[in-house]
């Protein structure tokens, strides 16, 4: 069917290889360590194994010249994929790091082979050409994930919130799928880079195809969770053990808006219009929604959902202003946040599970208490608040630029206001965290080497993309530029 | 390739905040010692940027440049003129007497410095930026550690909404003004942030005068311009003394200049277009701000509201448009900051003492501390302008400048003409004697009369670190006062600089 396989065929999909690999190799030693305690050291199994694919991926397979379409036109490779694989590699890696000490989750070998087969779906969500391979790749990272947020069974929460998400993620998925199913019978194709040229030949009510591409975004905002979809957001954050809700807020979202962005554009390119009105009304939306709720918050995961809600909206006026510039800068503010709000959950993953609460009173005293968690709980803070020299500052800057550049100062207002809301919840937890004193205060807050390792790294990747943004602005400046169909 | 002082001069206190961070936080005397040095290898820094710089050749001097982001425009470049070397040394000064002043911070003086040093580096970062991209982004930087200084660190009474309050006016202006430069930015054409290119972009005057006010204003948030004054009293009170010496001192200016640089200077037409307004705003500034601090008894309100007033006066001689004007703008930005920092460093070294700040409370500190005493006289005498201080040479021309300021043509279509600007001056030059009041009082209520009983036992002198500080600051204003010529040529030739965009000198 392929014709004769060779090696630009396999470096497109190497990651994903890798990532089965790795997943085997999970899986066998699982079962080759039978005591419990072993089992914590599959988490540096799995980082180390994700540190050697992004570093074969970052070597081997970035893209040189051209986008292809690779595997029957089910594969494309190009930029965005290069730098989405990488973003969910890198992800995955970290958040086995930060669950490795998780009670009833690091010891587990299913955590960490739920987690890398997740991964592997959203590698292919970042490089998928067709429409059924796109549905595959969402389904190969919605199931592990549904299971993931339900991890602990004993605990109420947790079984809601992997309920909750499975309800939701099934039932956008099946409008999503709905509106797939038209595109087919309205073209005979599949492939996404066919399916413009069919839906352009004249013979369509212009009503059918903005019928079909609302359906399909019911699906891909339920992954971003733009408001209308965002219901359960807060719910499965704060019922998820804390590094996958860390771990769905970023690396999920971020494959989500790779779809939407690849999907939008190369599929929906002559009503660009409509969808664009039908986003900045989402963006503004979800914006607003995540901000103002946000502030009433008293739970910091459920603040941190809200957040990355508002968070969701930003990113989406850049996909409003559609043009070269505005793609770039999701791509750019994707991997600023991904970074970003992976330390966010990290921190309170870590202080959360010494401090045995997620309330945001809880983390009085915190700078009393351990230097290393108030600074990375500073960082992570500031960067979401958009301050420089963090990811944060500069991601948005670009993201209002673009709006600005497509003369839509209108919605830069709006996204700058919410800016400034998102800087008055933030400053409160520093308060908390820096100000209030608490009776615990002189108790030591012991973080473990491979939280510590996340943390630095973490801490140290926001403060480069904040200064030295030249390099991943070029990745996401030549992934923008791959997606515009000539 | 010549010395990079300027960015050394950004980064010290950046690199020694982050430094600071891995000593152990129980080392206090050490983290002070590496403060104090890091502050006074940056006070020697900015000295010698100040005395090397040529003023006969004007421009920008020192100049480096960088790219940062090339696809975009965004580029590190520094660079001096007469206009902002001032700037530079003030920073270096109030940095420097900051830290001796801070001696005594026991709660986590570890964290403080190393805030107070990224805040230090946003400011030098600022003044010495040509590429707008990179103006905000260290303008940024120095708006968020205010949060947590005063947050952390000041008077507990109102600390947590006052900083709250600030940071927020700060931000919205800050954002308000990056859209604009956003605008500016795409409407060029040139896909660059490079100041001195978007300064020959030639924006259409449609486009300058709808722009201008959102710049304008938005820095001049920072600039304690009426009506977006208030945040700034709170502020100062609630902050630590350090931290309200660096505010009042030098954060103040950073609106200012910023609105200088990047409204005043990018969008000269809009700038003359709107000219009457900021004239009257300012003249509010002056005015109002006067007569608020006349009638607070809390000392240190006094002095904030004394800043507004006086940071009036700055916004008053940027907005004259004319050179006079300018050259005292940028005289007082200089004595103003140096004044105001000394005048909270003697706020605070009596409150620390007395513990109170209510003026009616207090009475014959002279007798215990007699240098603070004589120097926030010293310091009241600049703000009163009298002869011989720095007050004088930085408001006479200021004054000057408003006076004229209606006599040569301005592209506005306000009804300012010839007689206006006699008038104006006139009603700011009340604001000399409500200065005076105010002043006056304080020093015969605080300073002079007799002690209260309560305090005979728990009120000392001041110690010898507090004192090398005054010490500084009182001789940097008396000898400005007699040696005009340390700074006037200097700020003579930056505003040379801006009036090139006037229509010449």
């Amino acid at each position: 069917m392929f014709g004769s396989v060779d090696s630009t065929m396999i470096l497109a999909i190497l990651p994903e290889i890798l990532l089965t690999v790795l997943t085997g190799l999970v899986l066998i030693f699982d079962i080759a360590w039978k005591e419990k305690e072993r089992k914590r050291n599959l988490g540096w199994l799995t980082a180390g194994g994700t540190g050697v694919i992004l570093l074969v991926t970052w070597f081997a397979t970035r893209p040189g010249g051209d986008a292809v379409s690779l595997w029957g036109g089910m594969i494309r490779a190009d930029t965005m994929a290069f730098v989405f694989k990488s973003l969910a590699v890198f992800a995955a890696g970290t958040t086995a790091l930060l669950a490795m000490d998780v009670e009833h989750l690091g010891n587990r070998g299913e955590f960490y082979i739920l987690l890398l087969t997740s991964a592997i779906g959203m590698c292919l969500m970042g490089s998928s050409a067709d429409l059924i391979m796109l549905l595959l790749a969402i389904e190969t990272t919605s199931i592990p994930l549904y299971v993931l947020a339900g991890f602990f069974k004993y605990d109420d929460k947790s079984t809601e919130s992997g309920f909750k998400y499975l309800v939701f993620g099934a039932m956008t998925t099946a409008i999503m799928l709905y509106g797939f199913s038209l595109l087919y019978g309205f073209t005979g194709t599949t492939n996404l880079y066919a399916l413009a040229a069919g839906l352009a030949s004249g013979e369509l009510a212009n009503m059918a195809v903005i019928g079909s591409a609302l359906m399909i975004l019911v699906g891909f905002g339920f992954k971003i969770s733009a408001v209308p979809f965002h219901f359960w957001a807060p719910d499965v954050y704060e019922g998820a053990p804390t590094p996958v809700a860390g771990f769905l807020s970023t690396a999920s979202k971020a494959a989500g808006f790779a779809v939407l962005v690849r999907v939008l554009l190369a599929v929906f390119p002559d009503i660009t219009a409509q969808w664009g009105a039908i986003l900045a009304a989402l963006s503004v939306a979800t914006m607003t929604l995540g901000n103002t709720v946000a502030l009433t918050q008293k739970n910091i995961k459920r603040m941190l959902a809200y957040s990355s809600i508002a968070h969701a909206g930003y990113v989406l006026i850049g996909v409003v202003a559609a043009n070269a510039l505005g793609i770039a800068s999701v791509v750019f503010y994707l991997i600023a946040y991904l970074l970003t709000n992976l330390l966010a959950f990290g921190v309170v993953s870590v202080v959360g599970s010494v401090i045995g609460s997620d309330e945001i009173a809880a983390y009085a005293g915190l700078s009393r208490r351990s230097t290393g968690a108030s600074m990375a709980m500073l960082v992570a803070f500031l960067s979401l608040a958009g301050v420089p020299p963090l990811a944060g500052f500069v991601a948005k800057v670009w993201v209002f630029a673009a709006a600005v550049q497509a003369n839509l100062i209108w919605l830069a207002i709006i996204g700058v206001i919410n800016a400034i809301i998102g800087v008055y919840y933030y400053l409160i937890v520093l308060k908390v965290v820096y100000l209030y004193r608490s009776d615990d205060e002189d108790k030591p807050l012991p973080i473990s080497r491979p939280n510590m390792l996340a943390l630095a790294l973490l801490c140290l990747s926001i403060v480069i993309v904040g200064t030295i943004f030249a390099p991943w602005w070029g990745f996401a400046d030549t992934a923008a530029a791959a997606l515009f169909v000539p | 390739m010549q010395f990079p002082i300027l960015s050394v001069i950004v980064f010290t206190p950046l690199v020694t905040g982050i430094l600071l961070m891995f000593i152990p936080g129980d080392r206090k005397n050490e983290i002070r010692v590496a403060a104090l040095g890091a502050a006074g290898f940056a006070l020697l820094l900015s000295l010698w940027v100040y005395f090397g710089y040529n003023h006969l050749a004007g421009g920008y001097q020192y100049v480096e440049k960088y790219n940062w982001l090339p696809a975009l425009g965004v580029s590190y470049f520094v660079g001096v003129d007469g206009m902002n070397a001032p700037l530079v040394l003030l920073t270096g000064v109030v940095m420097f007497t900051g830290v001796l002043i801070s001696w005594g911070i026991d709660d986590r003086p570890r964290e403080f410095f190393a805030f107070l040093f990224i805040l230090a580096t946003g400011v030098f970062g600022v003044f010495v930026a040509l590429d707008m991209f990179m103006l905000f982004f260290f303008y940024e930087i120095a708006v968020f550690p205010m949060y947590l200084l005063i947050a952390l660190w000041g008077w507990k009474v109102t600390r947590e909404y006052a900083a709250m309050k600030l940071t927020l006016y700060l931000f919205i202006g800050s954002v308000v003004s990056l859209v604009g430069a956003l605008a500016m930015y795409f409407q060029s054409g040139l896909n660059t942030f490079d100041m001195l290119a978007l300064e020959e972009a030639g924006f259409s005057t449609q486009f300058q005068v709808f722009w201008f006010p959102f710049v304008f204003l938005g820095f001049a948030v920072l600039g304690g311009i009426f009506p977006f004054h208030n945040w700034s009293p709170d502020g100062h009170v609630a902050a630590p003394t350090a931290v309200s010496m660096f505010h009042a001192g030098v954060l103040m200016k950073l609106g200012a200049f910023a609105a200088l640089r990047v409204g005043m200077m990018l969008l000269p037409e809009g700038a003359q277009a709107w000219m009457p307004a900021l004239i009257f705003f300012a003249l509010v500034n002056v005015v109002y701000g006067a007569f608020i601090a006349m009638v607070q008894t809390d000392f240190k309100y006094v002095i904030g509201y004394s800043s507004v007033s006086h940071m009036g006066l700055v916004m008053l001689g940027l907005a004259t448009l004319n050179k006079t004007g300018f050259v005292g703008a940028g005289l007082q930005m200089f004595s103003h900051g140096v004044m105001t920092a000394l005048f909270f460093a003697a706020v605070g070294m009596v409150y620390d003492r007395a513990h109170t700040r209510e003026i009616p409370k207090l009475g014959g500190m002279s007798k215990e501390m007699p240098l603070v005493a004589v120097a926030f006289i010293v310091g009241g005498l600049v703000s009163m302008g009298m002869p011989g201080f720095s007050g004088f040479i930085a408001e006479f021309p200021i004054f000057m400048g408003v006076w004229t300021s209606g006599s040569s043509p301005i592209n506005t279509n306000w009804p300012y003409v010839g007689w206006v600007g006699p008038l104006i001056a006139v009603v700011a030059v009340i604001s000399i004697v409500i200065t005076a009041s105010y002043i006056m009082r304080i020093v015969r209520r605080v300073f002079f009369g007799e002690l209260p009983a309560e305090f005979h036992d728990h009120i000392g002198d001041v110690t010898a670190l507090d004192k090398v500080a005054l010490v500084v600051l009182v001789v940097i204003m008396v000898s400005m006062g007699w040696f005009p010529r340390l700074i006037a040529p200097l700020v003579e030739s930056g505003v040379n600089n801006v009036l090139r965009l006037f229509g010449g000198a």
